[in-house]
């Protein structure tokens, strides 16, 4: 069932050249819906239990102990669903994608499937293929796709900097399956019996090569560099991706591969987890206040909302075992919240910022002014996923970010209170660089491109509200995604704690 | 000892084509030489079937100086493997060249000697393969008689020439002080043996074994021979004769020396260090399209190289090399099509050939990504395999160096597929046989790769 889900959409891309072309696009769509409405069901089957579910293990390279292990839990399936619902609407937003249309949607479709393959895979090899894939995926989507002029030169230090960090996270697999006995590539085997335990030196560095390739694609502070040309370059659906769903592909594996199989060399380097969150969540936030492109902006918002995903995944290890728990199973719980949040709601604002740029040609905030009367109901949606980007209860982001400072601060410790606290400065930067956002863009007089602002268009529309409307719903109803994300929060936590 | 000459069935098959394609040649009208490819690519079927029969085999020596055992199997099954595709390559140029023939069969010998050189656990075969291995590769790479064939010709002869009387000095180094030059003896002999000389004959030794594998410090005859020489004879040199050096080196440092003598595992590493940097370094400013590949060559010998430095120190070590063979003469062979089918060297040359001819276009991003190791190509599982060797073997600073190149290796490989995507600026018609081996390759790449386990179990 789960392999369908993840190779319908490549089946699909394959069947595309066969397609009449002014069927292309509503094929893509319908595929994206279809995969969606598959994996939701997923989800509704699976439900609150603890475990993994649709489970498939097959030998793939028997003599070195990898296999064709695919399955999803409370920890993948929120992130599945988030994938497929990205993908769709970025099918929908794409409906009039004029430039070599068919080729763009084979290659969306292609990336679905690694995506998605990413969040299913349990064998180490097989999350690195997806995960190698994705990024040769993307490349070619900022490359052929990407704005005129910078593209190459962006989509070129975005494959560098990435496949570096892909190549640094193959050495620490090697380094895990080299210490595991028998050697294996396997999530789960690797999960129960956590290698390199008599070896400190050797896990610590394990956990550096696997931290530097997981933190370059999250992105952390200093290795976020990439990020801003490669978002600023993208066309816009290539953006949503690219923050909506593979940035969550680095936090995805520190909770699913460095936190359970070197639960000791976590909690020992914990500290520095911690404080790379911190600088995150901060630098990221003071170098967006300063931008006037309103993509490096959003690029630079990433940076500090997914800062709070490693700030709360280092404060679970630094407590350690020294509370009930409660406080630690928070944070990972709002972890893997602000991963779904973001996604959401960065998704939506990426394809804001491409209307935007679709009308005007430009993203720059000083020539717009007074759009809010030129294009209500772009400023309304504009303005409600900025409301939501910053945290405002009533969104997914409020949600996510109070579990993170409550369980940060929560646990007790000396160092996780004082960076939760510091961290929460983050949210006040946010806050006032989105409602500058508003203020210069949507109110005051005319700027020189508003009067090209025309309002959204009915398949934008289709596009963008969903995912905030979803945003909504998790914010005013978060009991089924937190009840899913809870079992495994609690097995991530014991783990840690082992 | 065991002299049944049924043992070398592969080989013979080989030597019999080459032989008949030599004598038919001569009766055969100009027009109808075709047939002596034909007929080596029947021998090289035939030889690959019977390769395939004795794999299921249980390991065995013949006459005392020829392994067969899993290394040989690999080699003969990537070498006789690859020799259709190169003879389908060189067919269409050389169609109604006064010696067509004899192009084929010095293809065909030279692929011999390859074998040879990877079966061989005795030195003096070990020479005699190389001197068979390399002497039809120099008629080869001056076979176009314009000025830059014999340029490349004369460097290749005169390297070679140089650096196999080094192996020979080092084979009678080795010889006289571990009293024989049959590996076994070795293997005992050099155990005793002053540490000075065994060092100096092994160094000697990998001088003319590193020419073949074209690896530094003997690599630079391949930019030259790679850009001088028919583009066929280049696919065919810089992919065949290395399968066989590779496994030569391989099978020394595994079953010839003594555990760490003459410091084999530093020494190869730092060769492979270096080969690795300098061929990434170099390619970064090629524009010819054909010299960009013979760097990246070399710097994937550093690769091949890695798993030879761990050779007796860990289990992967074996597979590594071997599977890396085979990914490397795939994905090469592959990539060398390519640039037969477009006939184009400048880089700028393949502006919006994925656009123009999609499936050859797609073949050649396939092929320079597979260099790169990106999933699910073949160099991919190679690569895993290659790492996993290093680090088990200890040495865990020369992985760290491989990563670091593949990183930089990735940047001029990506300069040759930006253009691919752009817009074609004229027609693009692409040689039918050409494309179609090279879009053969890449699917082979890809099956490899997703099917290494099949593969490996083998």
């Amino acid at each position: 069932m789960l392999t369908l889900v993840i190779f319908l959409p490549l089946a699909a891309a394959l069947l595309l050249p066969a397609v009449p072309r002014r069927a292309v696009p509503w094929t893509w769509v319908a595929v994206g819906l279809a995969n969606l409405g598959l994996i939701a069901g997923m989800w509704a089957a699976h439900g609150t239990r603890d475990g993994t579910s649709y489970e498939t293990n097959v030998r793939w390279i028997p003599s070195v102990g990898a296999g064709y292990h695919v399955g999803a839990d409370g920890l993948s399936l929120p992130l599945l669903t988030l994938t497929a619902l990205l993908f769709a609407a970025c099918a929908v937003y794409s409906v009039r994608q004029e430039r070599r249309g068919r080729a763009f949607a084979m290659l969306f479709l292609f990336l679905e499937t690694v995506c998605l393959g990413v969040f299913a895979a349990l064998d180490l090899l097989l999350f690195f293929v997806f995960f190698d894939l994705s990024i040769v995926g993307m490349y070619f989507v900022i490359l052929v796709w990407g704005h005129a002029g910078g593209a190459a030169r962006s989509a070129l230090k975005f494959f560098l900097y990435t496949f570096l960090g892909s190549l640094f996270l193959l050495l620490g697999f090697i380094g895990l399956y080299l210490g595991a006995d028998p050697h294996t590539f396997d999530m789960v085997e690797l999960t129960r019996n956590p290698p390199l335990e008599d070896a400190p030196a050797l896990a610590g560095l394990t956990l550096l090569a696997l931290g530097v390739g997981l933190g370059i694609k999250t992105p952390v502070v200093p290795f976020h560099t990439w990020l801003p040309p490669a978002h600023t370059d993208a066309p816009a659906p290539g953006s949503a991706i690219l923050a909506g769903v593979m940035l969550k592909m680095g936090a995805y594996g520190l909770v699913r591969i460095a936190m359970p199989m070197l639960p000791d060399a976590w909690r020992r380097y914990a500290l520095a987890v911690l404080v790379v969150g911190l600088v995150s969540v901060l630098y990221g936030a003071l170098v967006a206040l300063a931008q006037d492109d309103i993509k490096r902006l959003v690029a630079y918002t990433s940076v500090n909302h997914m800062g709070y995903v490693v700030l709360a995944l280092g404060a679970a290890g630094y407590a350690g075992g020294t509370d009930g728990g409660g406080a630690r199973r928070l944070a990972v719980t709002g972890a893997v919240t602000q991963m779904v949040s973001h996604g959401l709601i960065t998704g939506a604002l990426f394809l804001l910022c491409g209307v935007l740029h679709a009308r005007a040609g430009s993203y720059d905030l000083r020539r717009f002014g007074g759009v809010a009367r030129a294009a209500p109901v772009f400023a309304g949606t504009l303005a409600v996923a900025a409301f939501a980007s910053l945290g405002l209860p009533g969104f997914s982001g409020f949600v996510a970010e109070f579990q993170i400072f409550a369980g940060t601060i929560g646990t007790g410790a000396a160092a996780t209170a004082v960076t939760g606290a510091l961290a929460v400065l983050g949210i006040v930067v946010t806050a006032g660089l989105f409602l500058r956002v508003l203020h210069r863009l949507l109110l005051g007089g005319p700027g020189e491109l508003t009067g090209r602002v025309g309002d959204l268009r009915r398949r934008e529309a289709a596009a963008i509200v969903p995912l905030l409307a979803l945003s909504v719903l998790v914010g005013v109803l978060p009991g089924p995604l937190l009840d899913t994300i809870e079992p495994l929060s609690a097995a991530v936590t014991g783990w840690v704690a082992r | 000892m065991n002299e049944n000459p049924a043992d070398l069935a592969p080989e013979l098959c080989l030597l019999l084509a080459a032989v008949l394609g030599l004598a038919g040649g001569m009766f055969l009208p100009r027009t109808g030489q075709w047939r002596v490819a034909a007929l080596g690519a029947l021998g090289a079927l035939a030889g690959l079937v019977a390769a395939g029969v004795a794999a299921t085999r249980p390991e065995l020596t013949a006459f005392g100086s020829f392994a067969v055992d899993p290394v040989t199997h690999v080699t003969r099954i990537v070498v006789l493997a690859s020799v259709p595709p190169v003879l389908a390559l060189a067919a269409g140029p050389v169609r109604g060249h006064p010696r067509e023939s004899e192009h084929y069969v010095l293809m065909l010998l030279s692929a011999l000697g390859t074998i040879m050189l990877g079966g061989a656990t005795d030195l003096l075969v070990v020479v005699a393969a190389y001197l068979l291995a390399s002497i039809p590769a120099y008629a080869l790479a001056g076979f176009g008689k314009d000025a830059p064939g014999t340029e490349a010709a004369l460097k290749y002869y005169l390297m070679g020439a140089f650096l196999g009387v080094l192996m020979l000095a080092g084979v009678t180094l080795l010889s006289g002080v571990a009293g024989g030059t049959a590996y076994a003896q070795l293997r005992t002999g050099l155990a005793g043996a002053p540490d000075a000389a065994v060092a100096a004959g092994v160094v000697a030794l990998l001088a003319g074994l590193l020419f073949k594998a074209g690896a530094v410090p003997g690599h630079f005859w391949v930019p030259d021979v790679a850009q001088g020489a028919p583009p066929a004879v280049a696919a065919f040199v810089t992919t065949v004769p290395k399968i066989g050096a590779f496994a030569a080196l391989y099978r020394f440092g595994a079953d010839a020396l003594p555990d760490g003598a003459a410091g084999w595992p530093v020494l190869v590493a730092v060769i492979a260090a270096a080969a690795m940097t300098l061929g990434n370094l170099a390619a970064f400013g090629q524009r010819n399209v054909r010299r960009l590949l013979a760097y990246s060559t070399v710097s994937q010998a550093g690769y091949l190289l890695v798993p030879v430095a761990a050779a007796g120190r860990t289990d992967l070590a074996e597979p590594a090399v071997l599977f890396y063979l085979a990914a490397y003469a795939v994905t090469n062979a592959g990539a060398f099509a390519v640039v037969l089918a477009a006939g184009r060297d400048d880089l700028r040359g393949y502006t919006g050939l994925l656009r123009a001819a999609p499936v050859t276009g797609l073949a050649l991003a396939v092929c320079l990504l597979g260099f790169v190791g990106t999933p699910p190509t073949a160099v991919f599982a190679a690569k895993v395999l290659m790492f996993g060797a290093a680090i088990d073997g200890g040495l865990g600073w020369l992985a760290v160096v491989a990563a670091v190149n593949t990183v930089a290796s990735v940047f001029y490989y990506l300069r040759w597929i930006v253009p691919m995507c752009r817009a074609p600026d004229g027609p693009f018609r692409p040689a039918r046989g050409a494309a179609l081996v090279a879009a053969g390759a890449a699917a082979c790449s890809l099956l490899l790769g997703a099917g290494a386990g099949v593969a490996l179990a083998l």
